[in-house]
């Protein structure tokens, strides 16, 4: 990559564009120099598709929640753009048992400590977790 | 309490921080060098390996691997620590602080908040360097951002213990003694003969310039096996660990043909700065690959016969760059 070929494709997207990658590229006569780049489109679309899909699977649990077919536990596991065996190893849990929880009927029988420790991993208050979807 | 440390930014994590602590302590060091004596460049795709049902795509070599050798291929003394405890771990890190040292260490990059949103997911691989702690918050130097950065001991908790695959378990790293008198030359000829046999010998499918075609072999199949959703998505998973992730360009290639440039120029070995020309070449058809994938997924169809072509375009560089190790293998030192 020659050092006028370096993109400066500027995304304003979830602040993309506050770094400016530090890139490689060749000078006229061949020498290896260091350059900024605003960014490329094609890894702003990449970044943008990867971030639109978290985005459309979390719509569609929320829908999900205020049907009455899940509990807040998926919604707020993929906001926090957890999986399911990241989610069991913060709370120290087995997978089954978080998935037991997804659960709206057993979400609503968990007591103080639990709704306690899945806020904190989910950096909501727990009457944002208990509330969200009603 | 804060050291006289330089900041300086480059292109990848590892590399920057390996770079900027042996300036630190008055080795003369880029972020070129430093990645090729540290055998920095590979290519991994684990098709088994899925995160958010994604397989894995690497353009380099295991994390920690860089430092590691670096450091012992020049012959500096490093002390490396993990915790189990939280708080130990931020006393630890206080004490060489409260030294003078600076002190690299492993992060989750969800929990690093002077990071911007689009890069702040669940990778747990990032390394930075902190060194000091003013007002109660610590002074970071993260090789990715061009300025100094501040952290809470909160989130820097947070992201030192963060979960997942792999887990950081706190680890940090700095650097204890430097010999009186440094020769790359050894160092890069056992950094070259390494990445030589990483990435031409593993007979297996998912490691070295073998697994550029079995990646080349499933993108061909992607349409018939897959959802249009789905190809998008792990065309531009590609495109992320090669681009994205800070790799210099070209999924590392360029900063690999840099390292090349330069040991030419040190060394007076004109074959290296031949073998540099060619593998610029090479990420140039990298660059070109991601430029075709990025098309693919803005159409959003799934068309067969651009997958054949995207695989033919990555089969000629998996060619390429199996010949290229080769050569490179045959330099005589």
């Amino acid at each position: 990559m020659k050092t006028n070929e370096v993109p400066q494709d500027k995304e304003d997207y979830k602040g993309k564009s506050e770094v400016r990658k530090l890139m490689y590229a060749t000078k006229e006569d061949g020498t290896y120099t260091q350059m900024n780049s605003e960014g490329w489109e094609v890894e702003n679309l990449a970044t943008k598709q990867a971030w639109e899909s978290v985005l459309e699977d979390l719509q569609e649990t929320e829908q999900q929640v205020k049907q009455g077919l899940l509990s807040p536990i998926p919604y707020f596991m993929q906001k926090s753009l957890m999986e399911l065996p990241v989610l069991a190893k913060y709370m120290g849990k087995w997978q089954w048992q978080i998935k037991k929880h997804f659960k709206p009927e057993v979400f609503k029988k968990l007591d103080q400590k639990i709704l306690e420790q899945y806020s904190k991993v989910f950096e909501v208050s727990v009457s944002e977790l208990t509330n969200f979807g009603k | 309490m804060s050291t006289q440390f330089t900041h300086r930014q480059h292109a990848h994590c590892e590399s920057g921080v390996t770079a900027n602590l042996l300036q630190h302590n008055g080795i003369q060091i880029s972020e070129p060098m430093a990645f090729g004596i540290g055998a920095g460049i590979f290519f991994g795709h684990l098709p088994f390996m899925k995160v958010s049902g994604i397989p894995g795509t690497t353009f380099r070599i295991w994390p920690g691997y860089i430092f590691k050798r670096v450091t012992q291929r020049l012959g500096i003394k490093i002390h490396t620590q993990k915790f189990s405890n939280e708080a130990k771990a931020q006393q630890v890190l206080d004490e060489a602080l409260g030294q003078g040292i600076p002190v690299g260490m492993i992060a989750g990059v969800y929990y690093l908040d002077y990071l911007p949103e689009a890069f702040r997911f669940h990778f747990n691989a990032h390394n930075l360097v902190v060194y000091g702690k003013e007002d109660g918050k610590y002074l970071v130097s993260d090789p990715v951002l061009e300025g100094n950065s501040v952290i809470s001991p909160e989130s820097l908790t947070k992201a030192r213990f963060a979960k997942g695959f792999p887990e950081p378990k706190g680890k940090m790293y700095y650097i204890k003694e430097v010999p009186d008198t440094i020769d790359f030359t050894k160092g890069i000829q056992d950094g070259i003969k390494q990445t030589c046999f990483f990435m031409s010998s593993p007979p297996l499918p998912w490691f070295g310039v073998n697994a550029i075609h079995t990646l080349a072999n499933k993108i061909e199949k992607y349409p018939k096996q897959l959802t249009p959703r789905q190809c998008t998505l792990y065309l531009g998973n590609i495109i992320r660990m090669q681009e994205e992730i800070g790799t210099g360009g070209g999924g590392f290639r360029f900063l690999y043909a840099a390292f090349l440039q330069e040991a030419a120029n040190l060394l007076g070995k004109n074959e290296l700065g031949i073998l540099s020309e060619r593998y610029t070449a090479i990420g140039d058809q990298w660059r070109h690959f991601a430029y075709s994938a990025a098309r693919l997924c803005k159409a959003r169809t799934s068309d067969l016969v651009s997958y054949t072509d995207l695989s033919k375009l990555l089969h000629d560089i998996g060619d390429k760059e199996k010949a290229f190790f080769k050569d490179l293998k045959k330099v005589k030192w």
